[in-house]
C-alpha cells in the first residue's frame, strides 16, 4: 500500500530525513518512533503530497506522490500534527466542507458516522475555536476518516490529550488499523509498542532500527534507569556505585543524596544496589526504576547501530 | 472546477462572520452617502442638481483602494498563519483552484458592495428630470467591476507571499498605490505603451466616460489573470521549500 524508497529532504542545507525506506501493507499499523526534529513529520508530508523529496520516491496505493499526486491525495487522510483548523466554523460546517472538496458522498451521513466515531456527538454544532484542545484533536481526526481512506496518516495524534482520551484514541486507531493502513508518528515508545504491528525509529533523519514490538523489545531490553536516595551525599553514592558490575552510567540527581544509575545487561539491579547502601552504612531512602528512557536507547541504537527485522 | 466554488462559497460567507468585512461594508456606504448628499445640497445651492450618476463613482474608487487590500489580506496569508494550508494542499484541490477560489469568493463580496453603491445613482434619478444617463452609469460601472478584479487578484497574489496578514494589507495598498501613481504619470503622456500599460487610465479616459471599449477590459482580464497565475506559482513554490 505504501512503498517508500530513500527518501531524502533537505531544508536548505538543513538534512531532515536521509535515506529513508520502508513499506507499510493493508491493514497494518506502522508507526514512526522518534524524539523531536528526528524527522517524522517531513516523512508524513511527503507521503501526503505536501512537499515533494529531494531525492527517493514514494507511491501510495500505486500512485507516485509527486506525479500523481491528486490520487494520492483522494486516498490519504492526512491528521497534522498542529491539527490545524478554521476556528470560526462549526465542527459539522467544518466537516462538510472538507467533505465537499474530497467529493465525499451522502455527506451528512458520513459527517453523523465519523462524529459519532470520533466522540463528537454533543459538540458538533459547537464553533472550533471554543473546543478544548482534546476535542479539537479529535475534529482533526474526524477530517482524516471524513472520506474513509485507504491510507491513514496521523502524526502524533495523541499528543494533548488526557489519559483516557488517549486510550480512547489508541483503540480507535487499531480499529481503523484492521481495513486500513495507517502510519502514526509518536515520541512514546510503550506507545508505539501497544498500538503498533511494525516500527520504525529515526533518530537524526536516519532509520536506525525497525521491526515489529516485540524484536524491539529484544533489542531494548537491558537498557533501564534507577534514581537512588541515601542519607549521605551525593558525591559518595557515585564512588559507591561506580564499579558495580552492569552498571554504565552514574550521574547526581536532582538533590542532595540523590543519582541517577543506568545499567545494562537485563538483570534488575534493584537488590544489588540495596545491598551495597546498607553494607556501607548509609541509611536507604529509596531505589526507584524510571523505565527505558527513549534518549538512552537513540543513544544505544545509533551506537551499535543495531538493524533488525526484514525488510519486508 | 468545483473546487473553485466550494472554496468561493465558504470565502464569500466568511465575509459575513467577519467584523472586517461588515466595517468596510459599513464606510463604503456611508462615506459615499456623506460624499453624495453634500454633493445634492450644494448642487441645490447653485440652482441645479447635475444629473451624473457617476458622482460616487470617483470617490468609490478611491476608497476601494484601501477596500481591496482588507478584504483579500487574510485569504491565502491565513491559512499559512493558521497552518490549515496543510489540509488544502493535501486534499485533491489544485494549487490554482485554490487561488482562484479565494479570488472569486472576494469578488462576489465586492460586486455586493458595488451593488450597494447603485442606490445614490438610483435615488439622483429618482431627484432630477428626465433622470441621469443610464448608459454612462452602466459602462462605469463595468469597468469599475473589470478594475476591481484585477485589483483582487493582486491582493490575492500578495496574500500568497505573506503569513500574516498585515504585511499583506500593506504590501497590496503599496502595490496598487504604486499602479495608481505610475498610472497617473502615463495617462497624460503620449506614448502609447505607457498609455496602455496605465492602470486607471483604462479606467477613466474610457470606461468611466461611457466607451465600453473591449481592449480595456481586455487589460483588466490579462492583468487578473496574470496575477491569479502569479499567486498559484507561489502556492507552488511554498511546496518546494
Ligand atoms: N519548514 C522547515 N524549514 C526548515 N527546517 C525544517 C522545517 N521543518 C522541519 N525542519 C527541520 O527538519 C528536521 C526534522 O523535522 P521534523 O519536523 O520532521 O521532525 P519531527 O520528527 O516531526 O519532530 P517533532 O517530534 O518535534 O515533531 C528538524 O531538524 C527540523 O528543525
Ligand atoms: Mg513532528
Amino acid at each position: 500500500m505504501i512503498q517508500v524508497e530513500s527518501l531524502t529532504k533537505l531544508y536548505g542545507s538543513h538534512v531532515a530525513i536521509q535515506d529513508v525506506s520502508f513499506k507499510a501493507k493493508k491493514g497494518e499499523i506502522l508507526g514512526l518512533l522518534g524524539p523531536n526534529g528526528a524527522g517524522k513529520t517531513t516523512t508524513m508530508r511527503i507521503l501526503t503530497a505536501y512537499m515533494p523529496p529531494t531525492e527517493g520516491s514514494a507511491s501510495i496505493a500505486g500512485f507516485d506522490v509527486v506525479a500523481q499526486s491528486l490520487d494520492v491525495r483522494r486516498r490519504v487522510g492526512y491528521m497534522p500534527e498542529t491539527v490545524p483548523l478554521y476556528p470560526e466554523m462549526s465542527v459539522v460546517e467544518y466537516l462538510a466542507y472538507m467533505g465537499a472538496l474530497r467529493r465525499v458522498e451522502d455527506i451528512d451521513e458520513r459527517i453523523e458516522t465519523v462524529v459519532e466515531e470520533v466522540g463528537l456527538v454533543e459538540r458538533s454544532q459547537s464553533f472550533i475555536g471554543n473546543l478544548s484542545k482534546g476535542l479539537r484533536q479529535r475534529v482533526g481526526l474526524a477530517q482524516a476518516l471524513l472520506h474513509e481512506p485507504d491510507v491513514l496518516i496521523l502524526d502524533e495524534p495523541t499528543i494533548g490529550l488526557d489519559p483516557a482520551q488517549i486510550i480512547e484514541v489508541r483503540k480507535l486507531i487499531q480499529e481503523l488499523g484492521r481495513k486500513r493502513t495507517v502510519v502514526l508518528s509518536t515520541h512514546i515508545l510503550p506507545e508505539a509498542q501497544q498500538v503498533c504491528d511494525r516500527v520504525l525509529i529515526l533518530n537524526k533523519g536516519r532509520i536506525v532500527a525497525k521491526g515489529t514490538p516485540a524484536d524491539l523489545q529484544k533489542q531494548l531490553e537491558g537498557v533501564d534507569r534507577f534514581v537512588v536516595q541515601a542519607g549521605c551525599k551525593s558525591s559518595k553514592l557515585l564512588k559507591l556505585f561506580k564499579d558495580i558490575p552492569g552498571v554504565s552510567e552514574v550521574q547526581k540527581g536532582l538533590q542532595e543524596g540523590m543519582i541517577e544509575v543506568s545499567s545494562e545487561g537485563g538483570q534488575d539491579l534493584r537488590p544489588l544496589f540495596a545491598r551495597r547502601v546498607v553494607e556501607a552504612g548509609i541509611d536507604l531512602l529509596e531505589i526507584r526504576s524510571t523505565g527505558l528512557d527513549l534518549e538512552k536507547i537513540f543513544v544505544k541504537l545509533t551506537k551499535d547501530d543495531i538493524q533488525t527485522g526484514e525488510e519486508q | 472546477m468545483r473546487n473553485v466554488w466550494i472554496i468561493a462559497r465558504r470565502e464569500f460567507r466568511h465575509y459575513f462572520v467577519s467584523p472586517l468585512a461588515y466595517a468596510v461594508l459599513t464606510m463604503v456606504f456611508l462615506i459615499l452617502g456623506g460624499i453624495f448628499f453634500i454633493n445634492i445640497y450644494v448642487g441645490m445651492q447653485m440652482g441645479g442638481i447635475s444629473p451624473d450618476g457617476r458622482i460616487v463613482i470617483q470617490p468609490l474608487v478611491t476608497i476601494l483602494l484601501f477596500a481591496t487590500p482588507a478584504l483579500t489580506m487574510r485569504l491565502l496569508a491565513d491559512e499559512q498563519r493558521m497552518g490549515t494550508m496543510e489540509l488544502l494542499l493535501t486534499a485533491p484541490v489544485r494549487d490554482w483552484e485554490l487561488v482562484v477560489g479565494k479570488w472569486l469568493g472576494s469578488f462576489f463580496f465586492m460586486l455586493l458592495i458595488l451593488a450597494t453603491t447603485w442606490i445614490y445613482p438610483f435615488i439622483l434619478d429618482l431627484m432630477t428630470d428626465p433622470g441621469i444617463d443610464q448608459g454612462m452609469l452602466v459602462s462605469a460601472y463595468v469597468g469599475l467591476t473589470f478594475m476591481v478584479a484585477s485589483m483582487l487578484a493582486m491582493g490575492v497574489l500578495i496574500s500568497s507571499l505573506f503569513k500574516n496578514q498585515v504585511p499583506a494589507f500593506f504590501a497590496t495598498l503599496g502595490l496598487l498605490l504604486f499602479l495608481w501613481i505610475l498610472g497617473g504619470f502615463a495617462g497624460s503622456g503620449g506614448n502609447p505603451v505607457t498609455r496602455y500599460l496605465s492602470f486607471l487610465g483604462h479606467f477613466y479616459d474610457n470606461l468611466f466616460r461611457g466607451v465600453l471599449h473591449l481592449t480595456d477590459l481586455i487589460y483588466y482580464l490579462s492583468l487578473t489573470i496574470l496575477a491569479l497565475f502569479l499567486g498559484t506559482q507561489a502556492v507552488e513554490a511554498r511546496r518546494w521549500r
